[in-house]
């Protein structure tokens, strides 16, 4: 379990990262918090001939909140970053219930969010967080700056719209507002493990119901799954009570999702533990109520 | 917490400062704290060292048709690549079979395969280089051409007559059988009230030692003298080994085991990468190394368990348990292993079934067949969870048949106090066992009625809880005849030398070994309080064959009872030794003196008389003075075995408190209990810890442990983020009492401890569950019990 022979290169900044990059063409890789990468390499999975640390970028672990009232979280911001921030805990609290579920300390300590959103383990919860809340994902690469809404930056098992050279430098979100709530649950086997099947939930809440909610269901496909179905049963103003729209929503839920069989679970496993998971998570959101 | 039922016999070290019965620290745990443990990896290289790695089978059973190897061995750093064939040349190969399990086979087994293989991970060829990444490289530049053949995966169909065979010289995939028979058992069922019977599955485990398998093996051509630095529980096993094996003198073998990170059984077989290793140091006259990585860990280290059995109990109308027939389907994978063979786990599964209990009429019939995966083997507590998990599943089915509570039931079906000593229908012989007041103790201990009070509370509230038991017998301390009576080269026997050194200090030198769990502890408080010093004064020296005296070390749970009754003879040998010469030197009958806390005093008065250091300062420098005649003794060694029963029976019982959601599946492990009888507590803390840790293991077993293979036998989950092992979040309190019943056989009275845990948890965890699912009419037989098989047997998911 030793890596290939590589060479290693601290960048001094986003764009010297960017050339880097672009000078090794297929060979060069990102390295951030290094707890995926490394594996892959120890593994000889992942070969590359070079890595590009953007560990000292210091300015890219900042949160920001910007003049538009939306937070802007830098790529480098360390899992236990997110856990300690009070603006994350005031601001973005999906993300401050999700991170807990996230590996161990020690690897909280050193994995981030940039990292985590580019690995895109299917598994991953921070993926399915930033597709629950539409954030916006930002690039630097060798013909400038790019956007991307989290919606459509997964595309498959570790593929992301990440193209050759490009560096994800920030994830922006909207904060939460006085009538949203967000919600999150998630089933392993042991604490700190991958998901069995996880949710990441954001929605409005009106009179004790739920107007508009996003189900980002993870461990359940090659990427976070939007549930739209199963939200729209429920947001339904034609069904008044909340008991009916949850039953509608966990019979939807079998056209949302087709999760794969593997070793550790079967397929009608993993259904049925995304039907329970919807129930108890929206159950929270609704006992909670409003502005968590 | 010690508590007795007959007073625990006087002992010489119920002396003043006996440090026996008592928590004293170990004194090797702040340097393994403080990151100074000596372990194989941490040891100063040799000049020139080379690490070695190796290629494996990616197939579980395939020829091998052609191999290259001349890029590897042309790659930068590289000094030597080997095929199975080439190691032949200098190194025996060897067979996993014993002559005292009669019909036991197996096949010739390669250290690297030569033409065949015939498991996932069994390795091919290996490369030594300068660093582990060259010799890494270099694996990826050999090429091997296999020609695959159908694998043999599933224990029942390796017994088809149309199965493919693994070894086709053995004629079939059988390797070992036997028949357990007492009484008459189908009569017995005949004339049965109720019949209680299931179909069990045990999962295969990995042992998951913190330290992986490691050696260091460095070879002296001039003197043709090896020296193999290696993580095992058995140096002078190993040394015996490689000297054979290797055609060396077995005085030219030094084998040294310092710290071991965990064993668990693991590190006492032979495995063909570390012997390739020596061999490879042999050939190249120069010191090479090889750390197993997880990756390899996973697919080389013995497997453990994997049973199939099929077990039915007879029951009498008044709740008398009267029968069991047993069948038990074991899997062992490619071969049998050596040298202490694969059928010890399958023997012992099948003659504890229903060994707590009355019945006198048993049928154990014991299949062990090949497959095409990992070696499977000895692991702690060999055979007993099988044997613990299927009577224990079968008694609380029985008891809810009969309608009693699964504590009364058992109440009326343990051994009671007055058959002692007892041999049980499989040839068990258990000198006194203490069931009734352990199932006393438990029931307080865990406040039983008031759990069942909660449990039917939170039922009305929708909350699913289950208690269940399971009642152990663990096998201890065994007697002269258990590996060397079937021809192997493993003592049974320890052996101690203790001297009073210059300094005043004693020096212990023990065969027994330290694996993590406090043995060297052990010596130390019994070597003080035999010889009358303090605990720090003593040092303990363990696991080097050019240091120690030779003896077995460290497995079947054998360390303090029989190491520590080694060390106690010697250490009494030793204090006679020095009292004769203090009797000397002060003109007093030595009868009149006795050692306390490292000072020769009046045996009336207790005043000091001389220091031992002034004992020594004269015994070593000024013999001169000492009367005509007298040579000072300074050395006692002694070696012992155990004599008069085969083996020290221990028993207890377990008890697990669950929570299970029952609509995911997933257990909460509320709380576990103990309560044991190891006879003499040497050290409660460290006893405490060898059950607690035990428990852990057994609940790895009940609900997170599996080696996942594919058909095609393939190891699917083969890393650490993919095989459960527990970890801490998931624990319950594990809370531990005794009951005490030495051992006559021996004036330490100490009994093993090191697999009770394990022995009894598993089967505790199955039945709290199974208690959790009763309302819902679901039962499970399968370990682990994942969170899919629990919701399966609630019927909640399809297919
Ligand atoms: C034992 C263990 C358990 C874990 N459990 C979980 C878990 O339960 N849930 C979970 O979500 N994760 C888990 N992880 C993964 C952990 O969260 C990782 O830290 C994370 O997935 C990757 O972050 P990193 O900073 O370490 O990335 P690295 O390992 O450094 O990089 C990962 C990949 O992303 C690329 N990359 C990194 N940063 C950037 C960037 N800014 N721009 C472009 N590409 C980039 C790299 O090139 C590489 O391909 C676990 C890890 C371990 C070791």
């Amino acid at each position: 379990m030793k890596p290939a022979p590589f060479d290693y290169v601290r960048a001094e900044s986003v764009h010297h990262a960017v050339r880097l990059l672009a000078e090794n063409k297929d060979g060069a890789r990102i390295i951030a918090g290094g707890q995926s990468l490394m594996t892959a390499m120890n593994f000889r999975m992942s070969s590359p001939a070079l890595l590009v640390d953007i560990g000292e970028l210091e300015h890219l672990r900042d949160i920001t909140l910007t003049a538009d009232a939306r937070l802007r979280i830098g790529a480098l911001t360390r899992h236990a970053d997110l856990d300690a921030s009070p603006d994350i805990a005031a601001h973005t609290p999906l993300l401050r219930k999700a991170i807990r579920h996230v590996a161990h300390t020690a690897i909280r300590n050193r994995g981030t969010f940039g990292g985590s959103l580019s690995h895109a383990d299917p598994a991953s919860e921070l993926p399915a967080c930033v597709m629950a809340l539409d954030a916006t994902i930002h690039i630097v690469g060798p013909d400038g700056d790019r956007v991307v809404p989290a919606r459509h930056f997964f595309t498959g098992v570790h593929e992301t719209a990440l193209g050759a050279g490009e560096v994800l430098v920030a994830v922006e979100l909207d904060v939460i507002k006085a009538d949203e709530v967000s919600g999150f649950g998630e089933f392993a086997r042991r604490q700190g493990d991958y998901a069995m099947v996880g949710l990441a939930a954001h929605g409005r809440i009106a009179a004790g119901l739920l107007t508009a909610v996003d189900l980002a269901f993870f461990a359940v496909g090659s990427t976070p799954i939007l549930a739209r179905r199963a939200a729209a049963a429920l947001v339904d103003p034609a069904t008044p009570d909340p008991a009916q729209r949850l039953q509608r929503a966990r019979e939807a839920l079998s056209l949302d999702l087709d999760p794969p069989d593997d070793p550790q679970s079967s397929a009608a496993m993993r259904m049925e533990l995304a039907r329970v998971l919807l129930g108890r998570v929206v159950g929270d959101m609704l006992a909670r109520g409003a502005g968590a | 917490m010690m508590s007795d039922r007959a007073p625990v016999p006087p002992l010489a070290l119920d002396r003043p400062n006996s440090y026996i019965g008592r928590s004293v620290p170990r004194p090797n745990a702040r340097r393994l704290v403080q990151g100074r443990g000596h372990y194989t990896d941490d040891v100063a290289a040799p000049a020139g060292v080379l690490h070695a790695a190796f290629l494996r089978s990616p197939y579980a059973h395939a020829r091998i048709t052609h191999i290259d190897v001349a890029a590897a061995k042309a790659a930068p750093g590289v000094a030597l690549v080997v095929t199975g064939a080439e190691i032949d040349q200098v190194c025996e190969p060897w067979v996993g079979v014993l002559s005292h399990f009669k019909g036991l086979r197996s096949a010739t087994q390669h250290a690297l395969a030569v033409d065949h293989v015939v498991w996932q991970g069994e390795p091919v060829v290996g490369v030594a280089a300068l660093t582990r990444a060259m010799a890494e490289d270099a694996l990826s530049l050999i090429e091997i051409a296999y020609a695959e053949l159908p694998p043999v995966t599933d224990p029942d169909a390796a017994l088809l007559p149309e199965s493919p065979l693994i070894h086709p010289e053995l004629g079939s995939n059988l390797a070992f059988a036997l028949t357990v028979e007492s009484g008459d058992a189908e009569a017995a069922f005949r004339d049965a009230h109720t019949v209680v019977s299931g179909d069990f599955r045990f999962g295969r485990h990995s042992p998951v030692t913190l330290e992986a398998r490691s050696v260091l093996a460095d070879f002296n051509p001039s003197e043709r003298r090896l020296t193999v630095h290696q993580s095992t529980q058995t140096p002078y096993q190993m040394q015996d080994i490689y000297a054979r094996h290797l055609g060396l003198p077995q005085a030219n073998v030094h084998v040294i085991a310092k710290d071991v990170g965990g064993s668990f059984g693991m590190k006492l077989h032979v495995y063909g990468d570390e012997v390739a290793t020596v061999a490879m140091s042999v050939i190249l006259g120069r010191a090479v190394k090889f750390i197993a990585d997880r990756l390899e860990s996973f697919p080389s280290d013995i497997h453990a368990r994997d049973h199939r059995v099929r077990a039915r109990m007879a029951v009498a109308a008044d709740g008398e348990i009267t029968a069991m027939i047993v069948d038990d389907l074991t899997g062992v994978g490619a071969f049998s292993a050596y040298p202490r063979t694969s059928a010890v786990e399958g023997n012992q599964a099948i003659r504890l079934m229903g060994g707590p209990y009355k019945l006198r009429h048993y049928s154990g019939n014991l299949r062990v067949v090949f497959q095409n995966k990992a070696v499977m083997s000895q692991y702690r507590a060999v055979g007993h969870p099988i044997a613990c998990g299927v009577t224990e599943a079968l008694v609380d089915q029985a008891a809810a048949a009969i309608g009693l509570d699964p504590l009364e039931f058992r109440r009326r079906n343990l051994l009671t106090d007055d058959v002692y000593p007892y041999t049980s229908p499989t040839g068990y012989l258990f000198e006194r066992l203490s069931h009734h007041q352990c199932v006393d103790k438990l029931e307080r201990l865990m406040d039983y009625p008031a759990l069942r009070a909660d449990q039917a509370e939170a039922r009305t509230k929708g909350v699913v809880r289950g208690i269940g038991f399971a009642v152990f017998i663990e096998i201890t301390n065994p007697g002269p005849a258990f590996y060397g009576v079937g021809g192997a080269r493993i003592t049974a026997q320890d052996g101690c030398v203790l001297t009073l050194e210059p300094s005043g200090n004693i020096r212990c030198a023990v065969s027994v070994t330290e694996q993590g769990q406090g043995t060297e502890a052990i010596m130390a408080q019994i070597a003080a309080s035999a010889v009358g010093v303090r605990i720090e004064d003593v040092r303990v020296i363990t696991g080097d064959t050019a240091a120690t005296p030779y003896g077995g070390a460290t497995w079947a749970s054998r360390g303090a009872g029989i190491g520590g009754e080694t060390v106690l003879i010697t250490g009494k040998a030793l204090r006679a030794n020095l009292l004769r010469l203090a009797g000397i030197l002060l003109q007093m009958p030595p009868d009149n003196l006795d050692i306390s806390d490292g000072l020769i005093v009046d045996n009336a008065t207790g005043r000091e008389r001389i220091t031992l250091q002034e004992l020594a300062r004269i015994a070593y420098y000024r013999p001169d003075t000492l009367p005509q005649g007298v040579q000072a003794e300074l050395t006692a060694a002694h070696h012992h075995v155990p004599r008069g029963q085969p083996f020290a029976f221990t028993n207890g019982i377990q008890a697990s408190h669950v929570e299970v959601d029952v609509e995911s599946g997933f257990v909460r492990l509320l709380n576990h209990w103990v309560v044991e009888d190891c006879g003499r507590v040497i050290n409660p803390l460290l006893v405490d810890e060898q059950i607690r840790g035990g428990v852990v293991q057994g609940i790895g077993a009940a609900l997170f442990e599996e080696c996942l293979y594919s058909e095609q036998g393939q190891l699917l989950n083969g890393t650490l983020a993919d095989y459960l092992v527990p970890m801490a979040s998931e624990m319950p309190d594990i809370h531990v009492d005794h009951v005490s019943t030495p051992t006559l056989h021996s004036e330490l009275g100490a009994k093993g401890v090191g697999e009770a845990g394990t022995a009894g948890a598993a089967a505790a965890v199955l039945n709290a569950i199974n208690d959790a699912l009763q309302p819902f009419g679901a039962r499970l037989s399968q370990m682990p019990a994942t969170p899919e098989r629990i919701l399966r047997a609630l019927g909640k998911l399809a297919g």
